[in-house]
């Protein structure tokens, strides 16, 4: 199993103080598979990615969450980055005054350094950083501007599926990944997605809230979140459920 | 003692935020000496220099008095990494048609109080001036920038602009902007704006989730923080040294 989450409970700090959002939450994501996550807004899609993630303000109260062997809760931010996980930013963050390029070198030399691997030189990086570009049909010039700075909210989306496709991670979370995309768009980022993760040894936990990304992304599990919790989990025919009947009927049958 | 009376105290709105201890130590040689610097018409003059002190210094004074005439420019890019009080003044008159570029960084932690004071006299129409402060500080340390733009009554056309950011790594530290207009001329232009903050802390968790260790991601951040200031420093190999020489002193914290 490259992931296992055990009855996890989460935390969020907030204005009026600490929040509790994930509420027994288990799951598992096994190598080779796509895994859909969806869920009425509320229920805990994006907490749960950003606890997987590491952010400042989430707290485990609860529960374990087992990282290709590893205890993930126990690693650093960039440590779980460094141990191949990625994640894909419902709102990816501007950083003005850094490049593109620059940015993802020194996060690229830096998860190597923590592997014990080589860093990139600066040809070799813009040889990958340019095929990886050329996939999500995204301009090379973009990349050497300010991280998401002056982006429109897919051009973030397309940058963020060109990070992953240069970290070359070993499991992505992507959280709403299709939000703020076009048609056209949807499918090079589904296709992006296809091409980097569809792999024997990678996994993918995939947030969304609509069957249009699934569509091109057709994932093995489906997984309904509400409250807090996985309530059901099955094949992509839920996912066709969910979108034909709602998450009320679905869940009402769970 | 006659010669104390010579000396600048904090009553003194100018050194309002200076280091009480240096000054009732400092000798009124020292603190009272100007430089002196002529730009002749049409004619351009740098001032690229790295303030820094060893650990023994209590401080340094480095003041200078720059006549820039008519069409002539000025340009100063300087560093204050250095303490325990270090104060960098500048006052420039302008003949018609010339300009004044300032960038400035303070940068330094413990309990330096680190300083620019400028003094911008538009005194003949057409003059124009740009000033880029930037303060990073942490520990107990203090960034100020005083200036004071005045424009003469017959100084038309003037255009003079200040911008001040602070960067406090650390609550405990500090940064102070003192902006000064005194405008007698009706067709002129001045803007100047002022701001402090801390280091971006969605940005320092997204760095992090790309790989990015929480040093190299406040590295990366200042980086970006102070490059403002020598944005107009047309040299790179000079702007990298200054930057270079900031950056350093923030090895090793975090």
């Amino acid at each position: 199993m490259m992931l296992r989450i055990d009855d996890l409970h989460a935390a969020v700090e907030g204005a009026d103080g600490s929040q509790p959002i994930l509420k027994g939450l288990s799951l598992e994501v096994a190598a080779g598979e796509v895994h859909a996550i969806m869920g009425p807004n509320g229920a805990g899609k994006s907490t749960l990615a950003h606890v997987l993630g590491g952010k400042p303000g989430y707290e485990v109260t609860a529960g374990t969450v087992e990282f290709r062997g590893q205890d993930l809760l126990d690693l650093d931010p960039h440590e779980r980055a460094a141990a191949g996980l990625f994640l894909g930013f419902q709102y990816p963050v501007e950083i003005p005054g850094v490049s593109n390029v620059q940015f993802l070198r020194e996060a690229l030399n830096a998860q190597r350094k923590g592997r014990g691997e080589e860093p990139l030189s600066g040809g070799e990086f813009l040889k990958l950083a340019k095929e990886q570009a050329a996939l999500l049909k995204m301009d090379m010039e973009m990349l050497k501007r300010q991280v998401n700075v002056g982006f429109s909210g897919g051009e973030k989306k397309r940058a963020e599926m060109v990070q992953m496709g240069i970290l070359n991670p070993a499991f992505a979370v992507l959280d709403e990944t299709d939000s703020g995309l076009d048609i056209d768009a949807l499918r090079v980022v589904g296709e992006g997605i296809n091409a980097i993760m569809r792999k024997p040894g990678k996994g993918v936990l995939l947030i969304t809230h609509y069957q249009r990304l699934l569509d091109v992304v057709k994932p093995d599990r489906v997984s309904v979140l509400a409250d807090g919790r996985i309530v059901q989990t099955g094949g992509p025919e839920l996912a066709l459920r969910l979108e034909e009947e709602g998450y009320d009927a679905v869940m009402a049958d769970a | 003692m006659p010669e104390a009376a010579t000396l600048p105290t904090r009553r003194d709105e100018a050194w309002r935020y200076a280091d009480a201890d240096y000054l009732s130590n400092a000798h009124p040689d020292v603190v009272n000496h100007w430089r002196v610097l002529d730009v002749p018409a049409g004619e351009t003059r740098f001032e690229y220099t790295v303030h820094r002190s060893g650990p023994e210094s209590d401080g340094m004074v480095d003041r200078v008095r720059v006549h820039v005439g008519k069409g002539g420019r000025f340009e100063a890019f300087k560093v204050i990494t250095g303490g325990r009080y270090a104060r960098v003044e500048l006052e420039v008159t302008l003949e018609e048609g010339a300009h004044f570029e300032f960038g400035g960084v303070t940068i330094g932690g413990g309990e330096k109080t680190q300083e620019f004071v400028t003094t911008t006299l538009h005194a003949h129409p057409g003059a124009t001036s740009n000033q880029t402060v930037r303060a990073v500080q942490w520990g107990q340390a203090t960034g100020n920038f005083l200036g004071e733009i005045k424009v003469a009554r017959h100084a038309q056309k003037t255009d003079a602009a200040q911008d001040f950011k602070g960067l406090l790594l650390e609550s405990g530290a500090s940064a102070n902007a003192v902006p000064q207009l005194e405008i007698f001329a009706d067709d002129v232009k001045c803007a100047h704006g002022a701001t402090v903050g801390e280091l971006d802390e969605s940005a320092r968790y997204y760095m992090a989730a790309r790989g990015v260790p929480p040093e190299l991601a406040q590295r990366l951040l200042v980086q970006a923080f102070i490059g403002d200031a020598f944005v107009e420093l047309g040299d790179e190999a000079t702007r990298e040294k200054l930057l270079d020489a900031a950056l350093e002193v923030l090895e090793g914290r975090v």
